[in-house]
């Protein structure tokens, strides 16, 4: 087992450079870091949360290249010229979006701390079309998990954003 | 937005009873939450922790040498390292009869589970402390192993503590009226065993300790994401045998779900702050997934053998039940069990009970209160029981409920026995029979008999089950909240307990503001540090809304007075004539005549330097409650559940799940339902899904996600939820608990429905969760399956 750790992980660091929430730039990152610990700890962009590692909670969830995906089966550099968008690039300007804002209207949080990922995973879905029958929400919601609020508020938040024209806006 | 009813201490409640959406969210929703993780500690050293790769072993040697010289390894300790912090970890409840065995912070001389701590590395950051896990060598020499009560009570079993003579941890039994002569005459009397199987709290936030030594005050401050900060600081204070004000313990604002887990005391715990200190650098500690499945406490397996006695009409004339509790490879507390053992008479007038407790030590990881704490294992035993008298006495599982509940005019109603928090189990209020109405009034019996009877004959499987209960929240000793006007003219709510998404800073904002009659957006809730309030219990066992509450709206309604008493001496008036609005204190019918909050602040707490100040004029505006409730307050709840069961493949699916519950008057409805919510979807994971398995001599089999089943919104259906409100008189609020009643009656409900689904099969649902496995082996017959 010893050889595994003759590398030196500086040695191992290489250059990456990719856009995280619009803004574009370079890093210098070792080989064997994570996408979600690359976030988290070295561009300082925390709101994306480790709940298993193993790619079945969903918490990390964010948006690569416009598809869902777990930043904790990825390593950073495998996202070299990728677009990221993570939950901080969600609201603008200050003003959540209308998904934010439903799921707050519904009560569709409780700890919070898998959230980011469901709204990265839903965003994510809604730009596919629209959400509009529970079924199609519980299918959207399958792959996150959340210990705290059942889900209900989650399932109500969706609809509530396909039946106001602002839901629109999520799809872009 | 909607009112509740009833809320009666209060003349004008504006706040409470209102479903308002919570404060926190924006910071959730956007990134912005500060989970112990996300806090900047800058350069702080990670600590990753070496544990056992056996069941029960004896360490022979510990050899960390390759892992010392590793580039980027700060150090390593094993007990050796760890001498004056190597003490016990003592249970939360304890009994006399208790065969005690000390817990450690890091195994010692032997480990007793997969999991247990052996060897901590502090390194730069955690990819190196793993990697120097992977170099440290230990020699174990294995010894036997048990992994289920079963196993641990055989004859000639090995001893999971070497040097015991048994591994029984406590045997206790507790009698009301005269049990054994009323089995012997009863007219009817049946029995049956249930099995009910372990499963964890998985907060999607694993634990978390991080800790500083600060040189300049001389002060330990930890960050702990634990859901009791007050009770981790004083269990720090006696191992390290310093005083309360040397540790600073913070539990984050944001803290990703408790559940229990989070409410106990733990190695580690103790050994990231010691560390800290000794190495003179701050160092953090982040339980990872695997970690949390071997090492974070779980709950809920239990053997129950139940018999009951019956009259021709099915009214309960006795009730026994012996229970094995697994109680892991120490006793982190009692309180599981014997909550157990008080919630099994539930909602009935039972005149003869006997309940007795086998706690059995075990090689698995320790257990302890994980959401429901012993009550849904308790109420599986009642309940599958109230359904086998109506099979036998050939009528509606509803109607033997009816003809044995307590009535609305019984109470305070005295069962006999005694609960957790050591005072005689007396429920103080409820409407029980009215639950039972919540439920019957929205499923036609009539109808849906039919349509079973119909659906069996196309070979579809229904079947409807109920499960009823009584839940003691709200104990003690005490909880405090500490009540502050500010130099800004703001109200500042400070509380001990650290909350894990039920919303403290929205709802205690709304009682606060009530209390002192002022304006919501002038309050402010903190929590979870140390040093906010000296003293505090934590969040557990349902009990903040009915100790909190409590003292928020005490230490509101003194400082309210004080307020006034300033403005009244300022404005040359009565306080009977004062009123507060917005941001200041006016005088009735005159509004010019006003003084504001930051005026009242600015004479009576910052003052003028060393100039006296009239004899009456209150100063130094902060009050401080600690509310010491007398006893438990009783929650009670109903579950109605219709399944359908596939033959072919076992599935269940949840039709229709009803919950009516009453935990006395409601301080926010949204955040209420959240909790009843919540709490249905982790039951259904017990009734269903969730199995922490282990091999016969304790090897954990589902330590991840892909193994260990936790609902998805796939699997929890919305459930039709009802309130019933009886409010308590114990409190002045008219409160009780809420965050456990939608899981404690899910499994037996479930059971309930699937046995009655089969009942053409005669098919016996002795055993949870109800995995497709057991649903066949149930119906076709099988033998018992093993692991």
């Amino acid at each position: 087992m010893s050889e595994a750790i003759d590398v030196d992980p500086i040695e191992s660091k290489i250059w990456i450079t990719l856009t995280i929430n619009g803004s574009k730039n370079s890093y210098f990152v070792e080989q064997r870091l994570t996408l979600a610990d690359f976030l988290r700890k070295e561009v300082g962009l925390v709101g994306t949360h480790l709940g298993c590692e193993h790619g079945s909670c969903g918490a990390c969830t964010i948006i690569m290249d416009d598809k869902a995906v777990r930043s904790c089966l990825l390593l950073a550099v495998q996202a070299d010229g990728a677009s990221l968008e993570t939950v901080e690039g969600l609201a603008r300007d200050g003003a959540m979006t209308p998904l934010q804002e439903a799921f707050r209207a519904h009560h569709a949080l409780q700890c919070g701390y898998c959230t980011s990922g469901i709204l990265l995973s839903l965003v994510a879905r809604l730009r596919e079309g629209p959400i509009e029958t529970e079924a199609e929400a519980r299918e959207s919601l399958s792959g996150n998990i959340c210990r705290c609020t059942g889900y209900t508020g989650m399932v109500s938040a969706l609809l509530s954003l396909s039946n106001s024209k602002s839901g629109d806006e999520e799809k872009q | 937005m909607t009112r509740t009813s009833d809320i009666g201490v209060m003349d004008k409640t504006r706040n409470v009873g209102v479903a308002m959406t919570r404060r926190e969210d924006e910071r959730l929703l956007t990134g912005g939450g500060r989970f112990l993780d996300d806090l900047p500690f800058g350069d702080f050293y990670e600590a990753a922790i070496l544990r056992s790769n056996y069941a029960h072993a004896r360490i022979l040697a510990v050899n960390t040498d390759a892992a010392r010289s590793l580039n980027g390894v700060i150090a390593i300790f094993t007990a050796n390292e760890l001498g004056p912090i190597m003490k016990d970890l003592p249970p939360k409840v304890v009994h006399p009869k208790l065969n005690y065995q000390v817990r450690l912070p890091i195994a010692m001389e032997y480990v007793r589970y997969i999991g247990e701590p052996i060897a901590v590395v502090v390194a730069e950051n955690r990819y190196i402390a793993e990697d120097a896990l992977e170099l440290i060598e230990v020699d174990y020499e294995p010894l036997g192993s048990v992994g289920s009560t079963a196993e641990a009570l055989k004859e000639g079993a090995p001893h999971v503590h070497v040097g015991s003579e048994t591994n029984v941890a406590v045997h206790i039994i507790q009698q009301a009226g005269d049990p054994e002569t009323a089995l012997k005459t009863a007219p009817h009397v049946i029995s049956e065993t249930f099995e009910v199987t372990r499963g964890g709290g998985h907060s999607i936030e694993g634990r978390a300790v991080a800790a500083r030594f600060d040189e300049v005050t001389r002060q330990l401050i930890v960050w702990d994401n634990t859901q009791a900060p007050h009770y981790v600081r004083q269990m720090l204070a006696t191992i390290y045998e310093v005083g309360e004000d040397e540790i600073r313990l913070i539990a984050p604002a944001d803290i990703g779900g408790g559940f229990g887990p989070k409410a106990q005391f733990y190695g580690e715990e103790v050994l990231i702050p010691w560390i800290a200190k000794e190495i003179k650098h701050a160092v953090k500690w982040i339980e990872d997934r695997w970690e949390n499945f071997v090492s974070a406490t779980m709950e809920r397996s239990q053997t129950h053998r139940v018999e009951v006695g019956f009259d021709e009409e099915g009214h309960l004339l006795v009730l026994k039940d012996v229970f094995e509790h697994d109680q892991g490879a120490y006793c982190v507390g009692l309180q599981v069990p014997t909550i157990t053992m008080s919630t099994l008479p539930g909602p009935y007038v039972i005149p003869n009970i006997h309940s007795e407790l086998i706690a059995c030590y075990t090689n698995i990881v320790p257990t302890s209160s994980l959401r429901g704490a012993g009550r849904p294992q308790a109420v599986v035993a009642m309940e599958r029981m109230m359904d086998r008298i109506a099979e036998h006495l050939g009528i509606e599982p509803s109607e033997v409920r009816r003809r044995n509940l307590i009535q609305p005019d019984q109470f305070p109603y005295a069962v006999g026995l005694t609960f957790r928090d050591g005072s005689p189990l007396t429920y103080d209020s409820g409407n029980y029979p009215e639950l039972l109405d919540g439920v019957l009034s929205r499923i036609d019996l009539k109808e849906f008999r039919g349509e079973q009877e119909a659906a069996r004959k196309s070979g579809k499987f229904l079947g409807l089950g109920l499960a009823m209960f009584v839940e003691g929240t709200g104990i003690g000793p005490y909880e405090g909240a500490r009540v502050r006007l500010t130099n800004t003219g703001r109200v500042l709510v400070s509380l001990a307990a650290s909350p894990q998404g039920q919303g403290y800073e929205t709802v205690y904002a709304q009682v606060a503001a009530d209390a002192l009659g002022c304006d919501i957006g002038l309050v402010e809730v903190r929590h979870g540090d140390t040093s906010f309030i000296p003293y505090g219990q934590g969040t557990f066992a349902s009990r903040i809304t009915a100790t909190v509450g409590p003292a928020v709206w005490e230490a509101g309604g003194e400082l309210r007075s004080d307020i006034l008493s300033v403005a009244a001496s300022l404005l040359k008036t009565d306080v009977g004539g004062l009123d507060l609005r917005g941001d200041a204190v006016e005088v009735f019918g005159s509004p010019e005549k006003r003084v504001t909050l930051a005026e009242i602040a600015s004479i009576a707490n910052v003052g003028r330097h060393g100039m006296s100040v009239p004899r009456d004029l209150p100063v130094a505006l902060e009050r401080t409650s600690y509310f010491k409730p007398t006893q438990a307050v009783y929650s009670s709840g109903i579950s109605a559940t219709i399944v359908s069961v596939d033959v072919e493949t076992g599935k269940i699916e949840i039709i229709r799940s009803i919950l009516g519950h009453d935990c006395g008057n409601v301080l926010n409805p949204l955040l209420v339902e959240g909790q009843i919510l919540g709490g249905h979807a982790h039951g259904i994971g017990n009734a269903i899904y969730e199995e922490a398995k282990y091999s016969r001599d304790g090897q954990p089999l589902a330590v991840s996600y892909l193994d260990y089943a936790l609902p998805t919104a796939m699997e929890v259906p919305t459930p039709e939820l009802f309130h019933v409100i009886s409010p308590s008189p114990l409190n002045p609020l008219g409160v009780k608990g809420s965050g456990e009643g939608g899981t404690i009656p899910l499994p037996a409900s479930v059971a309930n429905a699937v046995e009655d689904a089969l009942r053409p099969f005669g098919a016996r649902i002795c055993e949870l969760p109800l995995t497709p496995q057991r649903v066949l082996a149930a119906i076709y017959g099988l033998p018992k399956l093993e692991p």
